[in-house]
């Protein structure tokens, strides 16, 4: 049987690299924390805008405070432009903390729905491979599969290159969201709870 | 009930630090309109003037400020004007601007001042009208997205969607507006949040969890230490300075620190005023039409202070070659500006003023005091001054050559009137200026030696600034002459604010230095695209002989005295005339449109690119 892990350890370094550097510029995901107010997500998104920079992927939803959600923008960029959108980011009023996430000091997932053609005759290899990622089936239809799967980038991309064939019908993906390993919204935290009481 | 109301009126903003229980007495107190809580809110931040156009949806806030003791409201004749005499009015004073306009349109029209604003970190604070809530995304009349139209010009801007939240999005607007790097906020208030009533409690205090304008970084003793080091150890350094001298208020210290280390300066076109450019260190301003010696010594410096700056286009050419061979220091209260357009070699985030109060402390010049490198410097100055001369084909413009009637020896140049102005008012005046070549000139002859005294758009490079602004620069300070100096092109963009000046008796002047063209598109039109015309002719082609349009007549119109000036002898008595009036003033002197704005760095080019005849 395939061993996911044992697949993880031994994937492709070039692979990784072409995702890295999509584009020939650097791939940066980063964490901003902003208050729930009025247009936050315009301000961003024009920030992005005008301002020429690139989002390949955003998640946006509300945090355990719910006058806080937290953002995660996978953006590309060298190095300049990442620490000005980092800086720009920082200016804007209703953005409360922003983390720029390094290799291996976060960690990762994305959601993937998709929806597969599957006649009865590819119906149980794609179920076996779904098997093997440990994704699961959420419709089956006559002639079409619906498949959730979570992961992270490498794994995803392996998953829908083997699914390719099969022919993908649709695909909606919720992008990329992260969390550092340690902690460090505490502090964003109490300035919060210092606000709520007035 | 009626005591209350009476605390109303003279609300604790009389006395600046009111305790804040006295502030808090007149909110429960007494139920207010929605409309009259903004305006007992911009009573509680100080606010005496408001350029506000009324409209359907601003008109609630209009009748509430007919009932305010303390804030004049004037009427501009447009949104544009509004918007702009509240940069003045901010750029003049120091003081946050208000300007207030209804949805829609109005709203619209207010948009080039709040990017003019925004571009020059003025704090200004535009209040739209907006249509009801339950109106808005219906495309109703009058409605516009506010909000989304001003979003990539505002510091930061408010849609009130609950009428409790009203005093502390005011309060909130004006501190963004006034502290750290400053610039505008939009409030946008829809009609029934306007109309509808409670009992306001004011907040005393803003808390934003995403906005520290903190004056300096932690680390700003030691990277301050660092500096001081190396101004000790360069030979050729040069202390770059702009708007951030003026907003922060360090022109003291800038002179401070210049006079104890010896260290020539030069300023952004921003940061004119910010020193004296009579100093004996002063290199006037940088950049694509400053001065050659400036410019010069930018180039072969060896350590750039740049304080408050923002490395802009206009004043680095070629950002790669710009200062190649100097270290480059870079003091700013925005982290954002460092390592935005040139990387520097050593950076702190930190006020201007603070950060020059504690470089004075540690600070020293070497032995030598850079005698060698000023008097290299000197050389350049006496070499390169500004200059200009009467060409032939000045001399034969269709217009003029048909005034001067063969008297042409008598031709007034545009640098002339400005270098007259100059010697009239001793330098003293607060100048504002359109866009265009009357904008460098003005830069150029007039010898600036305080903040706040040259009010330009400079970021935007918005036309028509120049004679809203100084009508709120005059609001302001109406204790200083204020002088617009402006081209026939950008007058024409805002000239019914001579209305404006003229009913509510703000004696803002006007000089029209009349070309009758864009003259700096004419200038680029004759150095780049062989001097063909692209709608720059701004006169009458069936009649080129004669001054289009008439400018006495229209000043007339407007009930404001006005003259024109065509001989060079009468310049003099022309000026001391307009200066001796107590009223608006409309002074219309033709010069020849063939003059170029000299020296001039082309574009994206460096140094050694540059033109000086």
């Amino acid at each position: 049987m395939f061993d996911w892990l044992h697949f993880a350890a031994d994937r492709n370094i070039a692979r990784q690299r072409a995702l890295t550097y999509k584009g020939g510029l650097m791939r940066h995901t980063i964490s901003v924390l902003v208050e729930n107010k009025f247009g936050v997500l315009a301000r961003i998104a024009e920030l992005f805008s005008g301002r020429g920079y690139n989002i390949d992927t955003l998640n946006v939803a509300p945090t355990l405070d719910a006058k806080l959600s937290r953002m995660t923008i996978v953006t590309r960029g060298d190095d300049a432009t990442l620490e000005q959108i980092i800086k720009q980011l920082n200016k804007l009023v209703n953005v409360v903390q922003i983390q720029d996430f390094r290799e291996g000091q976060y960690v990762d997932r994305e959601l993937i729905l998709l929806k597969v053609k599957a006649d009865s005759k590819a119906r149980s290899e794609i179920m076996q491979i779904c098997d093997i990622f440990r994704a699961k089936i959420v419709d089956v239809q006559q002639r079409e599969l619906s498949i959730e799967i979570t992961g992270t980038e490498d794994k995803l991309e392996k998953f829908l290159q083997l699914m390719d064939p099969f022919g993908i019908v649709d695909i909606t993906r919720t992008g990329k969201v992260a969390m550092p390993r340690q902690t460090k919204t505490a502090a964003a935290s109490e300035a919060m709870g210092v606000r709520s009481q007035h | 009930m009626t005591k209350k109301t009476e605390t109303k009126t003279k609300p604790a903003q009389a006395a600046p630090a009111a305790p804040p229980a006295a502030a808090r007495t007149t909110g429960p107190g007494r139920p207010m309109k929605g409309a009259e809580i903004v305006v007992e809110c911009l009573e509680r931040e100080g606010v005496e003037v408001i350029f506000g156009y009324p409209g359907g949806a601003s008109l609630e806030l209009h009748q509430a400020l007919t009932r305010s003791k303390k804030i004049r409201t004037i009427l501009p004749r447009h949104e544009q004007g509004g918007a702009f005499a509240a940069g003045g009015y901010a750029r003049a004073s120091g003081k946050v601007g208000v300007c207030m306009s209804t949805s829609g349109p109005g709203a619209t029209n207010l948009v080039s001042g709040i990017a003019d604003a925004y571009m020059d970190s003025v704090p200004v604070v535009a209040i739209t009208g907006q249509v009801p809530q339950a109106m808005i995304g219906k495309t109703s009349f009058q409605e516009t997205d506010v909000f989304g139209l001003t979003l990539p010009v505002v510091k930061h801007s408010y849609l009130v969607t609950d009428l409790a939240d009203l005093p502390r999005i005011v309060k909130e607007a004006f501190y963004v507006a006034r502290t750290g790097r400053p610039g505008p906020v939009v409030i946008d208030v829809p009609k029934n949040i306007q109309q509808s009533t409670t009992q306001p409690v004011f907040p005393t205090e803003v808390h934003l969890p995403g906005y520290n304008p903190s004056p300096c970084a932690d680390d700003l003793d030691a990277k301050l230490a660092e500096m001081a080091g190396l101004i000790e150890k360069s030979e050729r350094p040069v202390i770059y300075c702009g708007g951030g001298i003026i907003s922060s208020g360090a022109h003291k210290e800038l002179l401070e620190f210049a006079e104890k280390t010896q260290i020539p300066v030069t300023t952004t076109l921003m940061g004119i005023g910010g020193f004296p450019e009579t100093h004996p260190l002063s290199l006037k301003w940088l950049g694509m039409h400053g001065t050659v010696y400036a410019n010069w010594a930018v180039e072969n410096a060896d350590l750039l202070i740049a304080l408050g700056v923002r490395f802009d286009d206009r004043v680095t050419g070629n950002v790669k070659s710009f200062c190649k061979h100097g270290m480059i220091v870079h003091i700013d209260i925005d982290p954002s500006e460092i390592n935005k357009n040139k990387p520097a070699n050593l950076a702190a985030v930190a006020d201007a003023r603070l950060a020059l109060q504690r470089l004075n402390k540690i600070a020293r010049a070497p032995s030598h005091k850079f005698a060698k490198w000023r008097a290299a410097i000197g050389e350049q100055k006496a070499k390169f001054p500004f200059r200009y001369k009467v060409t032939d084909e000045a001399r034969h413009n269709l217009y003029v050559h048909d005034l001067l009637k063969d008297d042409e020896t008598r031709i007034i140049m545009p640098q002339f009137v400005i270098q007259e102005l100059c010697a009239l008012t001793k330098g003293d005046a607060i100048i504002t200026t359109g866009v265009g070549q009357h904008q460098m000139w003005s830069g150029q002859y007039y010898d600036f030696t305080a903040p706040r005294t040259f009010i330009t758009s400079g970021g935007l490079g918005a036309m028509g600034f120049g004679y809203p602004a100084a009508i709120g620069a005059k609001v302001a300070r109406p204790d200083k002459e204020v002088i617009d100096i402006d081209g026939d092109g950008s007058f024409m963009m805002n000239v019914h604010e001579l209305a404006t000046a003229h009913i509510e008796r703000i004696a803002a002047k006007a000089i029209i230095l009349n070309n009758q063209h864009l003259g700096m598109v004419v200038q680029w039109e004759d150095r780049f695209y062989q001097g063909v015309r692209g709608n720059t002719y701004l006169g009458d082609p069936r009649n080129p002989h004669q001054i289009y349009p008439n400018y006495m007549q229209i000043a007339q119109g407007f009930g404001v005295p006005a003259e024109r000036v065509v001989f060079k002898r009468d310049v003099r008595p022309a000026l001391e005339r307009m200066l001796a009036s107590n009223e608006p003033y409309v002074l219309d002197v033709i010069v020849p449109f063939t003059e170029h704005v000299l020296p001039m760095i082309p574009a994206g080019k460096g140094f050694n690119d540059i033109i000086t005849e």
